[in-house]
């Protein structure tokens, strides 16, 4: 069976978010608006006052309250959604973490921004990464169209019996959030038949007033040590059933974009570009001008940051002559990008091979055509056995 | 990794039964005092049930009585009680 052709209409990625969450029904939302996520929350507010979607509306104060009454509505039973960034996310930091503990399958968007220390309202992923021990399963899409399709298939990842996580779907704040470009929006039918499967399931528990039943209380010793390899294990999970619901949204809605990482011309390449979010869709098009060149270069997507999709990227890896990967946030305390700090760590699966870090993109800064290629050329010199420098901040050389 | 542990959660998230298995902590062995009632004060006009922080007020019929295994010994009750009828007592006076 295959869905209808959806309306193609040229939409903000905040805009595309709030569709795409509005065709999954959300029963509860509560939503604290921060820039560059604000449209979202507004988009939202604005279609359940026109009667375009039957949810409540909890206006709260703050995210950590916003976080608070999703995860409670979520444990009554609710499908739920909200949307942050940067200040909010943090400011969220402990909810978030109770969310994924007590695996309320809440869906959140994170339009990416820089993180508080200093002021930047501007684009980074590391408020992403200041959130990559909480638990959750995150994701990072690419353009407008990823958002959409990405936001219905978090609610199948969150509520699968299987899994029964939080999810976190990822998008640039300013380069996606403000960027306007033609989305083809499913039908609301469709996405009532993709999601159908949920309701199928065997119900998980939830809170009911007046019975003596609740979740994550005080979790001694034993219980906690178990909850935690429960909560370990779901997110193991989580990497093969990414890559299934991706299939079968391909199979249904025909886009796909390759599960827990998305490759681009890697089969016979001989090295191999990461990175993710919106600077991929600049790296495939320096992928493409530099095999005109010769060069044997293939991208990896990197779509699933946690759980780190170990199995996939060592099978798109394994054997090339170098890597280099490109991140839009640092690691405080270790030298390379975090990104590339997670795939050192499966260096002795994928061989020994040069792994060059760099660091771009940050407040705002572009990861421009000239900067990848200035990668492409330096990894491929490295694969050459030309020595390499370790890590690159690419603004300040 | 081979699993010797019997799971004490039946369900994939930590929910637990107030009346089956229910993880608590043990909040009566941190008290230094406990509410003393008497009883010929008391009216049962439960604000010191209304008041108590872990809610661990047992409505007796005809008073309240702070449920021991649970009561941390803080007092509120005492405090708010119109009447005087309850009293903190140091656990020293208790101890065989």
């Amino acid at each position: 069976m295959k869905a209808t052709k959806g309306k193609v209409s040229v939409m903000t990625g905040n805009v595309v978010a709030a569709n795409a969450a509005r065709l999954c029904r959300p029963e509860v939302v509560a939503c604290y608006p921060i820039t560059p996520q604000s449209e979202v929350a507004e988009t939202l507010s604005g279609f359940v006052a026109d009667g375009a979607l039957d949810a409540e509306i909890v206006e709260v104060e703050g995210e950590n309250s916003a976080m608070n009454v999703c995860r409670a509505a979520s444990l009554a039973g609710a499908r739920v959604f909200t949307a942050t960034s940067s200040y909010g996310l943090v400011f969220m930091y402990d909810t978030l973490l109770e969310t994924a503990g007590f695996r309320a399958p809440v869906v959140m968007v994170n339009v990416n921004r820089e993180t508080p220390g200093i002021h930047a309202v501007s684009s980074g992923q590391q408020d992403l990464i200041s959130t990559r021990d909480s638990g959750w399963v995150q994701i990072i899409v690419e353009n407008n169209q990823e958002i959409a399709d990405q936001i219905i298939m978090a609610y199948r990842l969150a509520e699968d019996h299987d899994i029964q996580l939080p999810v976190m779907v990822n998008y640039d704040g300013y380069y996606l959030s403000y960027l306007a470009e033609a989305v083809e929006m499913p039908q609301q039918a469709d996405v009532d038949a993709f999601l159908a499967l949920l309701k199928k399931q065997p119900p998980r528990p939830r809170i009911i007033p007046g019975a003596s039943t609740g979740c994550g209380t005080h979790g001694m010793e034993m219980g906690y040590v178990e909850a935690r390899y429960k909560h370990w294990t779901a997110l193991d999970r989580a990497k093969k059933k990414v890559d299934e619901i991706d299939k079968e949204f391909g199979d249904y809605f025909g886009r796909s974009y390759g599960g827990q990482i998305e490759e681009y011309r890697t089969a016979d390449a001989d090295i191999v570009i990461v990175t993710s979010g919106s600077a991929a869709g600049t790296a495939k098009t320096v992928v493409d001008a530099k095999r005109e060149e010769g060069i044997k270069v293939g991208l990896v997507k990197l779509r699933l940051f946690r759980p780190f999709p170990e199995e996939r990227l060592t099978k798109a890896l394994k054997g090339k002559k170098a890597v280099g990967v490109i991140d839009r946030s640092i690691c405080f305390g270790w030298k390379y990008g975090p990104i590339c700090m997670e795939l050192k760590a499966i260096a002795p699966a994928i061989g020994a091979m040069p792994i060059l870090s760099y660091i771009d993109g940050l407040a705002n800064l572009d990861i421009t055509i000239p900067h990848i290629g200035r990668v492409v050329d330096e990894v491929n010199a490295a694969a050459k056995g030309k020595t390499y420098q370790d890590v690159t901040w690419i603004p300040l050389e | 990794m081979v699993i010797k542990h019997k799971m004490i959660f039946k369900t994939e998230s930590p929910w637990s039964d107030a009346n089956q298995v229910m993880l608590k902590l043990d909040t009566g062995s941190w008290r230094t005092e406990r509410p003393v009632l008497d009883i010929d004060k008391c009216n049962y006009c439960g604000l010191c049930a209304l008041y108590c922080p872990p809610q661990c007020m047992k409505d007796k019929e005809d008073h309240y009585q702070a449920d021991l295994a649970f009561c941390k010994g803080c007092g509120i009750c005492a405090k708010e009680c119109p009447r005087g009828a309850l009293v903190m007592k140091p656990e020293g006076e208790f101890s065989k």
